[in-house]
């Protein structure tokens, strides 16, 4: 088989443009472990207000055993439970979402805050909101006519400032 | 084999139908960029706008595609290997399940039971009519496969130890490709989203549903490409006057295509909780594989047409550019495809980027790189190979050659204009597929500037697409070809074509067992998890 001299020289260039850009992918993923949400964990998304976890009094920012923020949503057409979240700023935070009706999205712009929230299964996602400010929270998969109006506003405020709020997670 | 009276009215149903589609989708998609911009009050609606890309995604991604590749298939499986077209009566029949199918998948669109976009989004859906018209127009393009494939093995058969043409070794590639497309929605269509429509279920697994559609959506992109991709290799350099710099490589090209962009639908759910980080990865690694044929196609079609240029007497590093056949639109149309290749695959490897693609998941990014390949680089060949097959179905003389070469580029210009903003509104972080932004002036403010300039682009795709749709049909009325009753396709000759070639470029057998083995391990545990772990099945939705 004989393949051109310049097309083969080009082969090799193109197959290690790939090979490097995947590279750099898979070992900033492994190394720095940066990963999508892939929680792979089912919820009964018609009975959430009868779990433990998803029940409306358990929703907000509440501190998990392990002492680290947990922020708990219900995705709802067309909003997010709770209307307001409140959070400090530059701290790890996880993130637990859930649908009670169709797939919604969830994405803070300006953030790596980024996932699906598909009915039947529980997103969970780690990040972190660097500087204080008002940030959206937007539903970014169409889930009917409402869909463009559904969001909520985040407000990260410096970590000294910041205390949980009666009521909110309030288990 | 000039083209006979079966083949020709194969062609032309086809792309009456294909055409037919474009036209009411165009026009739609200027509808929905403006009311995205909300500069004209009276168009704001939120409930229009969803129905509109129902309708807009459907005729665009299905029916001008499937409409207009199978009547590619027909054109060249005939006049490439110099037989008539095996059992023209199947041919029909396919056509007219098609056309069953569309009119249903119309009909529950136009009255509003069906505006689940055309990702279907369960546990949203639509009347029972949307899916089963979606069935019979998949079923109705089987016989199509069915086709190709017959029509290349009997050729073989009789002419032991020779080689298939390339434009035909790429058209069996492509049906090949659809044959194992269909597979995933397929599945999805019949067992769950018809028994649900109907009330046979009470209810779906969504993230299942999910991984059998992502099955299709991604190699579906590449089935509506490879004509693109075939036209380049074969019809291009007779345009342009030049041999193909090299066969080897298209065949390469096209097993690359035809391998690698099977098992790489879960980058689509990168973000979706249901499917382990492994799996992410696995898919995509395979991802950054199916990179490379295009990559390497623009390697081959560049060096064609510096050839052109060269032989019609261009010097210098880039003297040749200026000197290629401008004023043919499959010269034109090459160059604005190739250009959009490069700035939609530019905002792919983004993503496809597994950890990068979380900034831009779901945003106008993703239409912008979207609407680059397929309505830039696919739709822009489909335009050249219109103009060239269009006249030879109806045994007329193209209108005229001059306003084919103006719409390309206006096409190529209103997309790079339409697309650019989208670009930097996916990056500022607006949502895609959003009537407006019903968001606070703090978040949504920056982004109207770029949504003034997405109308400009709309209205220039608009004025291209007119004047496609109104050469066509003035060419249907005008004046009748000298060689009417006996059209010709002439296809590439390559530099390289006396070579001999591995028997392994020249079928698809040991392909279809790769596939096979890769398909298994892509999605076999992918889908199997779903069987192996208690899910709770969703009730169905309105929208």
């Amino acid at each position: 088989m004989h393949i051109d001299r310049h097309e083969r020289l080009w082969t090799v260039i193109a197959t290690a443009i790939m090979a490097t850009i995947f590279a750099i992918i898979l070992g900033t993923s492994l190394a720095l472990d940066i990963h999508p949400p892939s929680n792979v964990e089912t919820v009964d998304s018609q009975r959430l207000h009868l779990t433990d976890e998803f029940a409306a009094d358990n929703l907000g920012v509440s501190r998990g055993p392990d002492g680290g923020l947990v922020v708990r949503l219900v995705a709802v057409r067309y909003a997010f439970v709770p209307r307001e979240v409140t959070i400090p700023a530059d701290t790890r935070i996880t993130w637990r979402l859930a649908s009670a009706d169709v797939t919604h999205g969830f994405h803070v712009p300006g953030t790596n805050l980024d996932s699906m929230v598909v009915p039947g299964y529980v997103s969970e996602i780690h990040g972190m909101i660097r500087e204080p400010g008002d940030y959206a929270m937007l539903c970014n998969e169409y889930c009917g006519v409402g869909h463009q109006s559904m969001w909520t506003r985040i407000t990260a405020v410096p970590p000294r400032q910041w205390r949980a709020r009666p009521g909110e997670g309030g288990r | 084999m000039p083209l006979d009276r079966t083949t020709r009215g194969l062609i032309f149903a086809h792309f009456l139908v294909a055409f037919a589609a474009f036209l009411v989708a165009a026009i739609l998609g200027v509808y929905q960029v403006l009311e995205r911009a909300e500069i004209i009050p009276a168009l704001i609606s939120a409930e229009g706008y969803y129905e509109s890309v129902s309708i807009h995604g459907n005729l665009m991604a299905y029916v001008l595609t499937t409409f207009f590749i199978l009547g590619f298939g027909y054109a060249v499986a005939p006049a490439s290997l110099r037989q008539p077209i095996w059992r023209p009566g199947l041919a029909w029949l396919g056509f007219a399940a098609m056309m069953v199918g569309l009119v249903l998948v119309a009909g529950s669109l136009v009255t509003g039971n069906a505006t689940v976009l055309y990702t279907f989004y369960p546990p949203m859906i639509a009347h029972w009519t949307y899916y089963v018209g979606s069935a019979l127009v998949l079923l109705g393009s089987l016989p199509w496969v069915v086709i190709m494939i017959v029509m290349m093995v009997r050729w073989k058969r009789r002419n032991p130890g020779e080689r298939v043409p390339l434009v035909m070794y790429a058209t069996t590639a492509n049906a090949i490709l659809w044959a194992w497309t269909l597979v995933g929605v397929g599945t999805e269509v019949v067992f769950q989203l018809i028994p649900l429509s109907l009330g046979w279920v009470e209810g779906i697994d969504v993230g299942l549903a999910r991984t059998l559609f992502v099955w299709t959506l991604h190699p579906i992109v590449y089935f509506w490409l490879l004509p693109a991709y075939t036209a380049l290799y074969s019809l291009l350099p007779p345009a342009a006057g030049a041999r193909l710099y090299s066969e080897i490589m298209g065949r390469i090209v096209f097993i690359l295509l035809l391998v690698f962009s099977l098992p790489v639908g879960i980058h689509h759910l990168f973000v979706d909780p249901f499917q382990a980080a492994g799996w992410k990865l696995f898919h995509a690694f395979n991802t950054a594989i199916v990179a490379i044929p295009s990559l390497l196609t623009g390697f081959t079609i560049l060096a064609t047409l510096e050839e052109s240029g060269r032989r019609r007497g261009g010097r210098g590093l880039f003297g040749w550019i200026p000197r290629l056949s401008w004023g043919e639109p499959m010269v034109a149309a090459a160059v604005g495809a190739l250009l959009m290749l490069i700035l939609g695959g530019f905002g792919g490897v983004v993503n496809s980027a597994y950890a990068m693609n979380t900034v831009v998941h779901n945003t106008m990014w993703v239409t912008a790189h979207f609407h680059l390949i397929f309505g830039g680089t696919s739709v822009i060949m489909y335009f050249a190979i219109a103009y060239l097959l269009w006249p030879k179905a109806l045994g007329r003389v193209l209108h005229s050659t001059r306003l084919a070469v103006i719409q390309i580029v206006l096409w190529f210009v209103g997309m790079v204009v339409l697309t650019t903003p989208w670009h930097m509104l996916g990056l500022l972080g607006e949502p895609r597929r959003t009537a407006f932004a019903g968001y606070a002036e703090t978040f949504a403010g920056q982004w109207e500037p770029y949504e003034l300039t997405m109308t400009v682009g709309g209205a220039v795709l608009l004025v291209s697409s007119l004047a496609f749709v109104w050469n066509l049909v003035a060419t249907a009325v005008g004046r009748r070809a000298p060689d009417a009753a006996t059209p010709h396709l002439t296809f590439s000759t390559a530099r390289d074509h006396e070579e001999p070639i591995p028997t392994m470029l020249n079928g698809f057998t040991l392909w279809n067992w790769i596939i096979a083995l890769l398909m298994l391990v892509a999605f076999g545990y992918p889908i199997l998890q779903f069987f192996l772990i208690e899910t709770y099945p969703m009730v169905p939705f309105k929208w």
